[in-house]
């Protein structure tokens, strides 16, 4: 009988549930029907018959009951039967078992830990009530898709929404905690008094700020978190009412939000400790429409309401702000996203491809191990075929087969869980930042489910070859011959696995190889600056200085100076405005002796730094021509401006750029271009100038020069400094050198360049590391499993080699032949995995940096590679066989 | 119920099934017939214990079912022993005849 059908009745019996009820149904009433009949005969009436039938019968549904509690008993019963034999069959083959779980154990462990992964970033919904409903809004201008938002915008939007039950802004700056203990500087958002109403949170004590009070000239309000309350209130229950002061300013404590409550807008994101209103924001810039102070928004969709109708009253709302207001909203949109797709949409691809990545190790490590069931099965085949002899039904073996190998795949993956579970942690702890929502990455039911179902699908996978094989019972031929069984079809089979691992190494290498290909480019992108040696850090001169634009520049004066005589200190600027990777800021500007712009949207913008004449030196950028700033251009001089090589070749494409003058929109002044410097990537190695990030033009401006106006209190810069030796060395003896001056200074955020610039490439190199260990797992397991099979057909021939040998065969000969046959499988294996990676490899486009996800160096490289793998494997058994003494060989079996 | 009728020693009711249907595959109802017809009306089976017992049997591999045609075509499912089932009632009755043997003599003996 053929055991394709048997399998599937089998399947069909255990799955089908439904169709047994009704079976048995249909069998009970036929069994009424009959003893009604039988009795008709016996001379009742028929009526009397079915009465009489009816009560000998007793009740179906107990009937009924009864047959379900008896089939399942018998189930359980065979099945506990079949576990223990399998226990003991494992046992039996303590080696081969080992390496079977071994396999599985890799193949297993890494699908778990990236599936926890993207359980927890992708599928796990956020952490709010019916999170479908919340979106993310931004300004849309030509050329930015996500712009932030300027406030009298935003409050024109939270009025005229008709899709959006509630909308809030957001903003995040730092804030120096002075009075309550030790100063700290904490992240604080300045948010909507709607902000955790439209997150459907509520704060576990006290309250969030009112409407009322998101307004300017009311008393400053604060809502802390559940961490600051505890690190700087112990917890008091009495917290509502207290005080507290940040830069130098008094806040009312109105309420504590849940320590659960963890809001991040996106990857670079921080949890905020303090929230305040942003409308009680005092600086007059913030309420003008044309400035974009980096605000965000989140919305909750009406119920009911799609994203599309949500975006038709958007672009609805934009026209007619673009009406009332061209001047500044001329060409602007609003952006509206899904909170989810924000806070995780960059890292999608990567995962996917993972987890595709993933995957196909699992099933190299399946065939692996399908081989190895193989290789036993040919000693099994007696076993079974003395079971049928004695009456064993072809699915009995089949399921004891599939028990074992199940058994096998269970036990797999339950080493695979806690490799999964401590390599995601070791992993997460080595790359932090790199993954949205990273600190939500755990196992839960859904991984487990999930692990549970891959190991169990494993077992199907990797059993039912050799099962369906070893249960079809050649009885005499099995029984007659010496255990050598059917080694024909065996050698196809494992041949035909063999080329399936190749292939899906050769996909899996090629992955890697891209992303290889496309970190070594990334890392010789010159970054504009350089890096090495240069170190940032961001300072907060104490509030107490005094309030005029005069006392602060004095203070960074002496601060500079301070910085400037320690030891390895070879160059030193502070910073405002734009950093490189690290913090955007672009001005609207428009050339001297051209029309001013009539609407905003019209102006050039350009990124604006303010630097110290130090800065060229230790950011390493070149001056091109003219001159870079001198201590003479400060407050007192002339603006001067000092603009990039990129500003230079899209503004001054036919003219020499240095004399001539830029109006800058915001700062109303007109400074002359002094000189033209390096362009600098700001926007990351990658990224710079793409369509994210179109603003290509940079211009510096000197730090003394920044108006009296835009110098806030507390004053704040971010420093850089060149450094001899290691940048990380000498943080200490900065900060002391800084706390020196005044003990109220706080240095923050020190980071060498060198870092953020690895950072930049963060998902790519972890979407590296993780291919390449994929890859090389790939190998490894397929190699082994190549070394296996012409080890086994090598055995088979030893009779047929030893009488080649004795008849004059040379060890060339034989070693050719053997090799041959490996380098068969392997051929074809390439073959077919070069047509799969030409397939898959364009969904990797995008993760690509300088190569084509078609780069045909890397598939002739990896092809190459691989082949050498396969001939190697193949070798050793070959050389083994071709030395073998013809008289052993002969006297072999 | 005639008073003489005995009521199925654990683990016998197996045996019988097995006996009944090592003839030829039957419905049912012809097995509870034909048990009742070698026990010369010793045992009756019920349907209450009947199919629980063929559906134990059936997944423990001893039987194989089938939908037929009765004698007066009706639909009926038949029960038919499998090699298994052919070795288990082999089995069964060796160790059904060892019991009764010991047990007998252990009564003889007092």
């Amino acid at each position: 009988m053929p055991v394709l059908p048997q399998v599937i009745s089998f399947c069909r019996r255990v799955l089908r549930r439904e169709q047994k009820e009704t079976e048995l149904d249909d069998e009970i009433l036929s069994h009424l029907d009959l003893l009604t009949e039988q009795k008709v005969k016996e001379g009742m009436s028929p009526e009397e018959a079915l009465r009489s039938a009816r009560i000998e019968l007793g009740g179906v549904e107990q009937i009924k009951e009864q047959v379900r509690e008896a089939r399942m008993g018998a189930w359980l019963d065979t099945l506990l039967q079949d576990i223990r034999f399998g226990f003991r069959m494992l046992r039996k083959n303590p080696s081969l078992t080992a390496i079977a779980i071994l396999t599985l154990t890799l193949g297993i462990g890494a699908n778990t830990a990236l599936f926890s992964v993207v359980n927890s970033v992708l599928l796990r919904s956020l952490p709010y009530p019916r999170p479908e409903q919340l979106v993310v809004l931004s300004e849309k201008k030509a050329g930015f898709d996500r712009s932030s938002i300027s406030y009298p915008n935003f409050l024109d939007w939270q009025r005229t929404t008709s899709t959006l039950s509630s909308i809030a802004a957001y903003r995040g700056e730092d804030f120096f905690i002075t009075g309550t203990g030790e100063a700290e500087r904490v992240p604080v958002g300045m948010v909507s008094a709607g902000f955790l109403e439209v997150l459907g949170v509520a704060p576990v004590r006290g309250r969030f700020f009112t409407r009322e009070e998101d307004r300017l000239g009311t008393e400053s309000v604060a809502v802390i978190s559940a961490g600051l309350w505890r690190r700087k209130f112990g917890s008091v229950p009495d917290i509502v009412g207290k005080r507290i002061t940040m830069n130098g300013a008094s806040y009312t404590i109105v309420g504590v939000v849940p320590a659960s409550f963890y809001f991040q807008a996106s990857n670079y994101d921080r949890a905020k400790d303090v929230y305040i209103p942003i409308g009680q924001n005092t600086s007059s810039v913030f309420y003008h429409r044309d400035v974009h102070p980096g605000i965000r928004a989140i919305g909750r969709l009406k119920p009911g309401v799609t994203l599309a109708a949500a975006q038709a009253d958007m672009d609805r709302i934009a026209r007619n702000l673009a009406m009332t207001y061209p001047d500044a909203d001329e060409g602007a949109g609003i952006g509206i996203l899904p909170l989810k797709e924000d806070v995780v949409g960059d890292v999608q691809p990567f995962l996917l491809v993972l987890l595709g990545a993933v995957g196909f190790v699992l099933l190299i490590a399946c065939v692996n191990v399908a081989n190895l069931q193989l290789a036993r099965s040919t000693a099994r085949s007696r076993e079974f075929a003395i079971r049928s002899a004695v009456g064993a039904s072809q699915s009995r073996a089949i399921r004891q087969l599939l028990t074992e190998n199940i058994l096998l795949g269970v036990v797999g993956g339950a080493f695979g869980l806690c490799l999964a579970a401590i390599g995601t942690q070791a992993a997460l702890r080595a790359l932090p930042e790199t993954l949205p929502r990273g600190q939500d990455v755990g196992i839960d039911a859904r991984v487990l489910i999930f692990t549970l179902a891959i190991s169990i699908f494993a077992g199907l996978i990797f059993g039912l070859a050799p099962a369906l094989k070893t249960s079809r019972p050649h009885l005499q031929e099995t029984l007659k011959e010496s255990g050598r069984g059917a080694s024909g079809t065996r050698h196809r089979a494992q041949g035909l696995f063999v080329m399936i691992e190749m292939a899906v190494a050769l996909v899996l290498l090629i992955g890697a190889g891209l992303m290889v290909r496309s970190l070594i480019d990334l890392w010789s992108v010159n970054p504009g600056f350089d890096p090495r040696g240069a170190l940032t850090f961001g300072v907060s001169l104490s509030p107490s200085l005094g309030v005029n634009a005069a006392t602060m520049r004095a203070a960074f004066r002496e601060m500079d100076e301070k910085v400037q005589r320690i030891p390895g200190v070879q160059a030193v600027s502070c910073t405002g405005g734009a950093l490189p990777m690290r913090g955007e800021n672009e001005f609207p500007f428009w050339l001297e002796g051209r029309p001013k712009p009539v609407t905003q949207s019209g102006m050039n913008q350009s990124l604006y730094y303010f630097a110290e004449p130090g800065y060229l030196k230790a950011m390493g950028i070149p001056l091109n021509r003219g001159r870079f700033f001198t201590v003479d251009d400060d407050e007192h001089a002339p603006p001067v401006i000092v603009i990039d090589e990129s500003f230079a070749h899209e503004y001054f494409p036919n003219e020499d750029p240095i004399g001539r003058r830029v109006h800058l929109a915001i700062f109303e002044i007109e400074p002359e271009i002094v000189g033209i410097v390096g362009h600098v990537k700001h926007w990351g190695l990658d990224t710079d100038g793409d369509a994210t990030h179109p603003i290509l033009a940079q211009a510096y401006m000197p730090f003394m020069q920044i108006p009296d106006t835009f110098w806030a209190e507390p004053p704040q810069a971010y420093v850089v400094v060149r450094t001899k030796g290691s940048p990380t060395g000498i943080v200490s003896a900065i900060r002391e050198a800084i706390q020196g001056l005044n003990a109220d200074n706080v240095v923050y955020d020190a980071r060498p360049f060198e870092e953020i610039v690895q950072d930049s490439l963060a998902a790519r190199r972890f979407t590296m590391v993780l291919l390449g260990i994929f890859a090389v797992l790939a190998l490894l397991l397929s190699s082994i499993g190549i070394y296996g099979v012409i080890s086994y057909v090598v055995g088979q021939r030893t009779h047929e080699i030893g009488i080649r040998i004795a008849l004059g065969a040379q060890y060339r000969e034989v070693l050719r032949l053997t090799i041959g046959e490996g380098m068969k499988m392997a051929i074809v294996g390439v073959a077919i995995g070069v047509v799969v990676a030409l397939g898959l490899t364009h969904l990797m486009v995008k993760m690509l940096f300088g190569v084509t996800a078609t780069d045909p160096l890397t598939f002739a490289a990896v092809s190459v590679i691989l082949s050498g793998v396969a001939l190697v494997a193949s070798y050793v058994p070959a050389h083994r066989a071709a030395r073998v003494d013809p008289m052993v060989a002969l006297r072999y079996e | 119920m005639s008073p003489d009728q005995t009521n199925l020693l654990q683990g016998t009711l197996d045996l019988v099934i097995l006996k009944a249907l090592a003839l030829e595959p039957m419905h049912g109802l012809g097995i509870s017939r034909r048990i009742e017809q070698i026990t010369k009306g010793t045992f009756k089976v019920k349907a209450g214990s009947l199919f629980p017992a063929l559906h134990r049997m059936e997944e423990a591999g001893w039987l194989t079912s089938a939908w037929g045609e009765s004698e007066n075509n009706r639909r009926a499912k038949y029960y038919r022993l499998t090699k298994a089932g052919r070795r288990q009632l082999e089995a069964e009755t060796q160790r059904w005849g060892r019991i009764s043997l010991a047990i007998a003599r252990a009564l003889e003996t007092t």
